[in-house]
């Protein structure tokens, strides 16, 4: 019998049904828009149904409500407020409301941060980044504009209504190699999930976004001269980069470079000086904000070889160039989010954020807190940690409620001025350096009207 | 009239099957009991086997398939030996030659591309044998050694790609890793820190004569499978007596192009074609990063590289240009 011919006519027939049937088809129709001069084939290929589908998936929500701005600010009412405080009482219900919206899970609204009993307390690790968060949605606003330009950032860019966001990268080892005599991948040769699933390295995000290794690996000499000591491992984990960054923006490689000479900044179109800003502003809120907070959250919001989820151009852009296709929701927070308000912190290894208003003397303190803030704990074992929660005393310049700047504006140059030295030095706004991680601190209990600054 | 009967062959001639001129009393005897194969006739000989093997083709299929094993048991052994992810992964899966550290060592550790340079030795020792073999089968059948020799091109740019280059370049982490999408992966890498194959003109011709390649092929084959109506697919006889078939073939040809092959030129054309395409490739493969390390800086230089207007001039290098972050 003859099987080898009903068995080969099904195994091309299975072949073919898999090639015609498994791979991810874009069906017209399709969109063209030429980026670059022409001939030079810089366009972009848009799928219609899927920009439909990022389109829906890519709304902002309307704001809770129209905030009444009139009113002492909150830091003079509650305790404990330590960056929001110069906000209306409203105006901070408002951010509340629009929080748990964004960030925390339905079924357990304020809660999610804060303790019932006593929402001044920041016993909840979840507060404790809740604050770093806001510190750090504040400082891209206000240092990083050569990025995200007045368009600005809110919680709901990365969050998107989910606790953590859709989008975040942690160390990726697997699957695991054997180890011993056999086996070695060098980190790469596997579907690297932050590398457009290529089999390119699948760690380059910690090269890049939060180390500091030099991306470009072209020589500026037609004929070598031994001064560019990259090879081919470092050109990997610079395409890995850049598949990255294409599959994070649902973009080409020619939104930002002439692919003929990838790296002449000549022939790049402007998003890519915006993309080169973006890769140093991951990198700094990596660093500062996002990596001290490891050892603050609990061991199962870290990634599975431990260290914590951290932020990618992935994170914001969610598949869309600009993310949520450039509508500035930062408009209507502008006063919470838009611009720095906490003082800089020096030496000390926890966090302990300037309250931005100078309260009034005690004395002067008519206002009794709202019930929630009065409804006293017992008092808690105050330990040595507590203390730096409180408001701290290293403070000697505290500043005060800065300028939102109008969003109707003309838009900010790209380039900032100042700090010729290219590094990691600040823009026109100095940010508040912070270093080491927040730690979860009791807050003691209230006794009575806030206390003065010293 | 005749009837066009060439798509698939209808008539299979079927006598004793043929068992090949007898060979020289040193060398082993063929293998295998010849078959007919009804369906396999329908796309070339209906006969299968007998097969000569011989030493060489022993030796090269047993070093072949360990350079195979080597190979493929390190992709295993990369994804902690689970086979759900060796199935899935396979494409993705490969052994990497040694990082940069170990330079040209012999033998880094087996565990760090150690068994790359096994894997790479057993491969090219099997290459090599399967190349002399086929040396060997076409002088022991009075042939030319066309097909050896066009062979030996491809073996060239493959040596060039592995062993070649990483010596001129002093280091084996310059080769290409054994695997599927890594090697593609390495392939545009490789563009990338030398600033753009593209302006290699190596490449640029081996692009050439690879596309020259397919066109010769289809040009060739259109004219011969056109005329096989008049006997052309008997192209060895249209070559000593030029017939009816070759003859409108070449009328073909000068009639829409001006000028026509013969039928024995058009074979001399293709096979160069073919050969030049590795040849050439592996040619600007040994001059990357050795001779030149920017190939469109050089295109530049050399003046092909085509100037475009300056769309964007206020776009300066931020590292450069002292700007913030």
């Amino acid at each position: 019998m003859r099987l080898w011919i009903p068995l080969s006519i099904a195994a091309a027939g299975s072949l073919v049904l898999a090639m015609l049937v498994m791979p991810d088809w874009d069906m017209p129709p399709k969109q063209t828009e030429q980026l670059g001069y022409r001939g030079t084939g810089m366009n972009i290929i848009r799928d219609m149904e899927d920009e439909a589908a990022l389109k829906a998936a890519n709304v902002v929500p309307e704001p809770p409500y129209e905030a009444d701005p009139s009113g002492p600010p909150i830091a003079i009412i509650y305790e404990n407020i330590q960056v929001l405080g110069h906000l209306s009482e409203d105006e901070h219900n408002r951010l509340m409301t629009a929080f748990t919206e964004w960030v925390a899970p339905e079924e357990e609204g304020c809660n999610f941060c804060h303790n019932p009993d006593n929402m001044a307390s920041d016993e909840k690790y979840q507060k404790v980044v809740a604050r770093r968060m806001i510190q750090m949605t504040q400082a891209i606003n206000a240092n990083w504009q050569s990025h995200v330009l007045e368009t600005g950032v809110t919680c709901y860019t990365c969050h998107r209504g989910e606790t953590v966001p859709p989008n975040t990268w942690s160390r990726d080892t697997g699957p695991q190699p054997t180890g011993g005599y056999i086996g070695y991948r060098a980190g790469q040769n596997v579907v690297a999930k932050y590398a457009g699933t290529t089999a390119l390295p699948q760690n380059h995000l910690e090269a890049f976004l939060l180390g500091d290794e030099p991306i470009a690996v072209h020589s500026q000499t037609a004929f070598p001269t031994g001064a560019n000591t990259t090879d081919l491992t470092n050109a990997e984990n610079s395409f890995a980069l850049m598949i990255h960054m294409s599959e994070a923006l649902g973009v080409g490689c020619v939104t930002c470079h002439n692919t003929r000479a990838l790296d002449d900044w000549d022939q790049s179109p402007p998003q890519r000086v915006t993309a080169w800003h973006g890769i140093r502003m991951a990198r700094e809120i990596n660093k500062t904000y996002i990596e001290p907070l490891t050892s603050v959250v609990p061991k199962d919001r870290l990634g599975p070889e431990g260290d914590i989820l951290k932020v990618s151009c992935a994170t914001c852009h969610n598949s869309v160039q600009k993310p949520l296709y450039g509508v500035a929701m930062l408009k209507d927070y502008l006063k919470s989010f838009g611009a720095v308000t906490s003082a800089p912190i020096t030496g000390a290894p926890t966090i302990v954020d300037t309250p931005p208003i100078d309260r009034p003397p005690a004395g002067e303190t008519a206002i009794t807190p709202p019930a929630e803030e009065a409804a006293i704990t017992p008092p808690a074992a105050v330990g040595d940690d507590a203390a730096g929660a409180v408001p701290p005393a290293s403070i000697t310049d505290a500043p005060t409620v800065v300028d939102t700047p109008p969003i109707d504006g003309p838009p900010q140059p790209a380039a900032a001025p100042a700090a010729a030295d290219g590094g990691d030095a600040a823009g026109a706004v100095p940010p508040a350096p912070i270093t080491g991680a927040p730690t979860v601190v009791d807050t003691p209990p209230i006794d009575g009207p806030p206390q003065p600054v010293q | 009239m005749t009837q066009y009967q060439n798509i698939f062959t209808t008539i299979q001639v079927r006598g004793h099957p043929e068992i090949g001129v007898p060979l020289p009393p040193e060398d082993e005897a063929r293998l295998g009991k010849p078959i007919f194969e009804y369906w396999i006739g329908k796309f070339g000989y209906a006969q299968i086997g007998p097969i000569y093997l011989g030493t060489l083709g022993l030796a090269s299929i047993v070093f072949g398939a360990m350079s195979i094993f080597i190979i493929g048991i390190n992709m295993w052994a990369s994804v902690g030996w689970d086979p759900i992810q060796f199935v899935r992964q396979l494409p993705w899966l490969a052994l990497e030659p040694p990082p940069a550290k170990y330079g040209l060592q012999v033998l880094p550790p087996l565990n760090e591309g150690g068994w790359w340079l096994v894997a790479g030795f057993f491969l090219t020792t099997s290459m090599l044998l399967w190349w002399t073999r086929v040396y060997r089968r076409a002088r022991q059948l009075e042939m030319g050694t066309h097909v050896a020799w066009a062979f030996a091109s491809a073996i060239f740019l493959f040596l060039s790609l592995g062993f070649i280059r990483p010596i001129l370049m002093g280091s084996w982490s310059e080769a290409v890793p054994f695997g599927i999408f890594p090697h593609l992966d390495w392939t545009t890498a490789f563009s990338i820190r030398y600033g753009n194959l593209y302006y290699n003109p190596f490449h640029a011709l081996s692009i050439a004569f690879m596309y020259g390649s397919a066109l010769l092929f289809a040009m060739h084959a259109g004219t011969v499978l056109s005329v096989a109506r008049y006997g052309g697919e008997r192209e060895l006889e249209q070559i000593t007596d030029r017939g009816t078939a070759s003859e409108r073939g070449a009328l073909f040809w000068r009639w829409t192009m001006g000028w026509n092959a013969t039928m024995e030129s058009i074979h001399r054309w293709a096979w160069w074609f073919a050969v030049l395409t590795p040849l050439t490739g592996g040619i600007g493969i040994l001059l990357t990063g050795t001779v030149v390390d920017n190939w469109y800086l050089w295109g530049i230089e050399a003046g092909i590289v085509a100037p475009y207007p300056d769309l964007y001039p206020d776009v300066v290098n931020p590292a450069i240009s002292g700007a913030a972050q």
